[in-house]
């Protein structure tokens, strides 16, 4: 029989029809997250069709993208804090999973939260299953061994119908990560080091599998930041192989299979890793022992540095603009840089591991002046956990803001957001001009990176502040 | 939608490379529940002043854009978000096809199913086309060839399912649908 890879494994398992010259695979999908700003013309279609949702038990809808992350008691208070577009969107979304019969996490819900934090959070998210969502970050959920793609709005319409998508097999591409991470280094600077490395374009066409010794100990948190911004080398979907460490994780969550069915589940599971000689189209290694904290420097995500670098020398055009944009010098670094916002938070960094981190090094200093900090955990279970540790009160008393979940200011529609021409230190996942705010200028880093230049004022190496 | 089977029209050229869907559509005009008007919103922030006034040296506010359904961007165009909203405005604004070396895969995807055409071409035509702005060019996608000024054409490759429902202005929702009965009996399988 032939070796095959994680991938091809789930692929193979959810072909309903195969793909042909003139017709595409139709692709059976497990779970279909929905939010509030990819959906609402896909439930449109559905009306005019006059066509039911074929799977609302299969479909797993929150908000928040333009959920304000501001406290306010209920959704009655929406119109105060939100502009009427985000305030209507929002509204919407609770219309359409009542009329559809979709259970929404919604504003009231203690689930509610980053819909890639939620799934994996609820046990939704499982080994080798096909997940989808109106969302380029959905590769997150591939950290279970799932295969995980954002979608359009109109695919999202197709998969509300008939649970399913019409696919083209994508490549395969092999990151092997050998060695082993130091104090100080995360897995924010692992996948932003393999996006320096490969580039923006790197993945185009494919489906990346992270493997190697820098995998294996990484916790599923860490796995999920890397498998996060697999988009940002622009792959179709990132997947880890499922190991106990998965496993642990997923026992004991309410959407997760219970008791007995949980077993029987692991020894399926366990099947699903790489075979031996299984082949990938391409292949890459990158080595990370003598890795450090990474930050992005220009425009796009792939235009990054070691903390303590300096720039390159000019290059083309493009470059020389995104500097210009970002008001930095080529041939310096960046370290030392002033800045003004920090935030902590997202879909790639907002799980309570993040705010740990990023606690160790806020607790007992202060954020700088001048510097507006803000941590919006990435769930409401998230917040909860934290406020628990006494995370919240270690970012108040730095100084910074504690919020509500949402999306926050890595999306700036929802009210946060980083003022013209302002330098924020972010631990989201997309640098692009005006990502954070019109004009706002985004350099992207880790939690302990993000929290050191929050108390500094500066861009910082994190390990001159740890204990 | 209408069957769309040859285009000809003048280019626009955005030659950035990675031009990405928060330009195309910055992530503000996300909040609508339509797909329609988008046209006004593409480019926003590369198009407008922060009073609203137009660039006048931004290319979508200058002549070179009169009449220009194709557009000619830098590689790896439509990279980052998957917010159909890109291809919405880009063709509620009159683009009907975008040629590049390299397409973002969400982009191309969604391109497809909204009537725009994502012509991959080779890095020489590529600068040609960089190099011509306004180029007279057709895109055909009966013969899969983008034809240039010079009697050349140029064959791109596309997706033959795509190509036949954006030949015949057909929805793809409607194949998934008439699968039904397979679907279903995949679900019964699997159960």
């Amino acid at each position: 029989m032939t070796a095959k890879s994680l991938f091809d494994k789930v692929w193979d398992s959810h072909v309903v029809s195969p793909e042909s010259d003139d017709r595409p695979a139709i692709l059976y999908i497990d779970l279909h997250l929905i939010h509030e700003v990819t959906s609402p013309q896909a439930f449109d279609v559905l009306r005019e069709k006059g066509l039911p949702v074929r799977r609302p038990d299969l479909s797993l809808a929150t908000l928040d993208h333009s959920i304000p992350t501001v406290p306010i008691a209920s959704l009655k208070d929406l119109e105060i804090v939100s502009e009427p577009a985000a305030a209507k969107q929002v509204i919407q979304m609770e219309k359409n999973c009542a009329e559809f019969g979709i259970e929404l996490r919604n504003f009231a819900s203690a689930e509610r939260g980053i819909v890639h934090v939620i799934a994996p959070e609820l046990g939704a998210t499982q080994p080798g299953k096909t997940i989808v969502c109106g969302d380029s970050h959905t590769s997150t959920h591939g950290a279970f061994g799932a295969l995980a793609f954002g979608i359009g709005t109109t695919e999202v319409g197709h998969v509300l119908a008939t649970q399913c998508l019409l696919q083209r097999k994508p490549r395969s591409l092999a990151i092997n990560l050998t060695g082993a991470l130091k104090a100080g280094v995360t897995a924010k600077d692992v996948i932003l080091k393999i996006i320096g490395e490969i580039g923006v374009d790197g993945g185009t066409g494919h489906v990346i599998e992270y493997a190697g010794s820098a995998i294996s100990p990484l916790s599923m948190e860490e796995r999920m930041t890397i498998c996060n911004m697999s988009i940002e080398a622009g792959a179709r979907a990132g997947m880890i192989a499922p190991d106990d460490v998965t496993y642990e994780y997923m026992a004991g969550r309410s959407m997760a299979p219970q008791g007995e069915a949980f077993d029987s589940a692991v020894r399926a599971w366990r099947k699903l890793p790489s075979d031996e000689g299984a082949r990938f189209d391409r292949s890459v290694t990158i080595d990370v022992d003598d890795l450090k904290p990474m930050i992005t420097f220009g425009t796009n995500p792939g235009m990054v540095v070691a903390i303590d670098q300096a720039l390159p020398k000019s290059g083309d055009a493009a470059f020389d603009k995104a500097l210009g944009y970002m008001q930095l010098e080529a041939g310096k670094p960046v370290l030392g840089q002033a800045v003004d916002v920090v935030f902590i938070g997202s879909c790639t960094n907002g799980r309570l591991s993040d705010l740990e981190a990023a606690a160790s090094v806020l607790k007992g200093r202060k954020v700088a002046d001048n510097v507006r900090l803000l941590v919006v955990p990435g769930s409401a279970p998230v917040k909860k956990a934290a406020e628990e540790k006494g995370i919240d009160k270690i970012v108040q008393a730095a100084g910074g803001e504690w919020r509500e979940p949402g999306c926050s200011m890595c999306i700036a529609m929802n009210g946060d957001k980083v003022a013209p021409g302002k330098l924020a230190v972010s631990t989201s996942n997309r640098n692009f001009e005006g990502r954070q705010g019109t004009g706002a200028r985004t350099i992207l880093a880790s939690p302990l990176t993000a929290a050191a230049a929050a108390v500094t004022g500066r861009v910082s190496d994190p390990r001159e502040l740890m204990n | 939608m209408e069957p769309l089977i040859r285009i000809e029209s003048k280019t626009v050229v955005m030659p950035q490379d990675d031009i990405d869907t928060d330009q195309i559509i910055p992530a503000r005009f996300l909040t609508t529940t339509t797909k329609t008007g988008l046209g006004e919103k593409l480019f926003n922030d590369w198009r407008y002043n922060e009073d609203g006034s137009p660039k006048a040296d931004f290319v979508l506010n200058t002549d070179a854009v009169t009449g220009a359904a194709v557009m000619v961007g830098g590689r790896n165009f439509g990279c980052g978000s998957s917010r159909e909203h890109a291809p919405w405005a880009l063709v509620d604004f009159g683009i009907r096809a975008v040629i590049s070396t390299e397409i973002a895969d969400i982009f191309r995807s969604n391109s497809l199913k909204n009537g725009l055409v994502p012509v991959l071409v080779d890095s020489e035509t590529h600068q040609w086309l960089l190099d011509n702005p306004g180029a007279e060019v057709s895109i055909d996608l009966e013969s899969r060839t983008l034809g240039l000024p010079d009697g050349s054409k140029i064959a791109f490759p596309i997706d033959g399912f795509s190509r036949y429902c954006l030949m015949n202005g057909l929805d793809q929702l409607g194949f998934l649908l008439e699968s039904e009965e397979t679907i279903k009996a995949f679900e019964e399988a699997r159960a």
